[in-house]
């Protein structure tokens, strides 16, 4: 391997690591409070308004089932008003955080929902107030399966994030399109390869040992 | 009835237990005075759709006792002790919690009135992140408490419990029986008046059962905490309640003082909870019991009561002929909040006619005395 190829690989887990760190943060900004909104107003949870319950999980609903393709291209007019660009990295940020976050919020609804209800329940009983419930008791006895569902939608993004070579935002995947498929260079799409599995192993294992550490269940 | 009558039983004050109707609320004991009260519900009815799970309940619990609601499972236990703090609503009737009216009260207000009412869980309901500190700690907390004198009350409460030493452990590292402390602990942090225990010794077992009741009770004489409790168990309600109220279908079938009730069960499901803690005869003597009697044969008399006199009375009936070779072949009798409270059953020689005088003796004292069968002299 070049000292060339040693660059361009920099380069590319860099822009990977920029695109899937920072839609990642956002989504988890964004859709942990969504995922929390699904639960509570759920006809059973501590805030019922099943209105609004519907009204987000098909919202929620109709960004999960576009292909992230087909998300990424629909979204440029709304990213060149948000970020003021259609290509590059920051522009490929705004779809991968919308598709991301949808995605979040269902996956901390999972576990949100798995929360004994005695315990929010006992809660209620010691007169604690909705967002003293939220705070007490809903989110730090979820926190171990947050972490996981996090970690499960960092891989998700980094897979995502390899489509964001079509607005030019480069990354990994872009490499292996480029270089790899387009070049036939197949030195380059086995490092891309071996470099993902490297990428996404530590992600997924660094996540797994937060949570079990984080868990006080056992 | 109270329990002076009990002892200088006046004929009509002694007779007054049979002569009470199957259900009638006035009639059980149930309604204090209003100014002693700290819990009075006013028939309270809650359906959930088309099951009625209470059906005009009306109770009173009086300050400083500890009252128990005993029931099978679903009749309405939870439900009924869950109203008590508003975490369940009603659909009629209303409920006072210390002279207040809990079931118009808004949320913000609901929830200033449950920091004066405790409630320990039969799943004990711990926080699972928190430590047993932060467990004890969180009503401070979310009465807006300094930590500084959280930290005080908390150890205060482990000591209480005597869990000082598990202070910095999750509640998973903690046997069940512990974390029922650390529940009640955590109920009592915000110094309430009144403690709700929904079954909270069903899932422990029998000796931890006894060491959280006893705990119980030693914390109503130390901090006066009035305590209402829900369970399925005779034995709960024998070995630390005052006063019981017995729930059926959602209904209040039967109530009173304990050792009253526990003497003198009206109710069928009230004399079917008793058998569990009050064994009935031993197998090989129903065996051989049979409903007439031939030459020779001895009956079998039981007495049924509460209160030392009718024992003593049968035995001074029968100890006053010694034909009767009397013989005392099951005796099962507790002290029931001080008072003596079971059946004893006596074997005497059948003869007719001293029999037939001995049961009218005893009935004219108003004494429940019951010929069970006959079996072989």
């Amino acid at each position: 391997m070049s000292a060339d190829d040693v660059e361009l690989f920099g380069m590319a887990l860099a822009e990977t690591g920029i695109m899937v760190g920072v839609s990642g943060l956002l989504s988890l900004v964004l859709g942990l409070p969504l995922g929390v909104l699904l639960v509570i107003t759920h006809e059973d949870g501590i805030w019922p308004r099943p209105g609004l319950n519907r009204l987000l999980g098909t919202i929620i609903n109709a960004f999960r089932s576009t292909p992230f393709i087909i998300l990424l291209v629909a979204l440029i007019p709304f990213t060149r008003l948000l970020v003021g660009t259609t290509i590059g990295t920051t522009a490929a940020i705004v779809p991968l955080a919308i598709a991301a976050t949808p995605y979040y919020a269902r996956v901390a609804e999972m576990s949100l929902r798995e929360v004994d209800r005695g315990l929010l329940e006992a809660l209620r009983a010691l007169g604690a107030t909705r967002w003293q419930i939220i705070r007490e008791a809903l989110l730090p006895e979820a926190l171990p399966g947050l972490v996981s569902g996090f970690t499960v939608t960092l891989v998700t993004l980094i897979g995502a994030s390899a489509m964001a070579g079509a607005v030019g935002a480069g990354g990994l995947g872009d490499l292996a399109i480029r270089y790899g498929y387009q070049r036939f260079d197949t030195g380059i799409m086995v490092g891309v390869i071996v470099v993902l599995i490297v990428v996404v192993s530590a992600v997924q294992i660094g996540g797994d040992e937060l949570a079990r550490r984080l868990n006080r269940r056992l | 009835m109270t329990s002076a009558d009990l002892l200088n039983p006046s004929p009509a004050a002694a007779a007054a237990p049979h002569l009470r109707p199957a259900f009638a609320p006035d009639s059980t004991g149930l309604h204090a005075p209003a100014g002693d009260a700290i819990v009075r519900l006013e028939s309270i009815s809650r359906a959930f759709g088309s099951v009625v799970a209470l059906r005009e309940v009306s109770l009173t619990v009086r300050r400083g006792e500890i009252f128990g609601i005993i029931g099978r499972s679903g009749a309405g236990k939870s439900t009924l002790i869950r109203t008590i703090n508003g975490l369940e609503r009603i659909d009629a009737g209303r409920i006072f919690v210390d002279g207040r009216e809990l079931s118009i009260l808004n949320d913000a207000a609901l929830n200033r009135a449950r920091r004066n009412i405790g409630m320990i869980f039969q799943h004990f309901n711990l926080l699972s992140m928190k430590t047993v500190f932060e467990n004890v700690e969180l009503p401070l907390k979310l009465a807006g408490e300094p930590r500084a004198a959280r930290a005080s009350a908390v150890w205060q409460l482990l000591d209480m419990v005597g869990l000082r030493d598990k202070a910095d452990v999750h509640p998973a590292k903690l046997s069940g029986g512990q974390k029922q402390r650390v529940g009640i602990a955590r109920a009592l942090a915000g110094k309430p008046d009144l403690l709700l225990s929904d079954e909270a010794t069903s899932a422990l077992d029998p000796q931890t059962t006894l060491s959280i009741l006893h705990l119980l009770r030693e914390l109503k004489a130390k901090l006066g905490v009035t305590i209402v409790l829900i369970t399925h168990e005779m034995s709960v309600i024998r070995e630390i309640c005052d006063r019981v109220a017995v729930l059926d279908h959602g209904q209040i079938v039967e109530g009173g003082p304990v050792w009253e009730v526990f003497g003198h069960p009206r109710a069928d499901l009230t004399r079917q909870l008793l058998r569990t803690v009050r064994p009935p005869l031993p197998e090989s003597l129903v065996e051989a019991l049979h409903p007439v009697p031939v030459a020779g044969d001895r009956c079998l008399l039981r007495v049924d009561g509460s209160g030392a006199e009718p024992y003593a009375a049968v035995l001074a009936l029968l100890a006053g002929d010694s034909a009767w070779q009397t013989d005392i072949v099951h005796a099962e009798v507790d002290r029931v909040g001080g008072h003596p409270v079971g059946t004893v059953t006596f074997s005497v020689r059948y003869r007719e006619d001293p029999l037939r005088h001995l049961l009218a003796a005893a009935e004219r004292r108003a004494i429940d005395l019951e010929v069970l069968g006959y079996v072989g002299g």
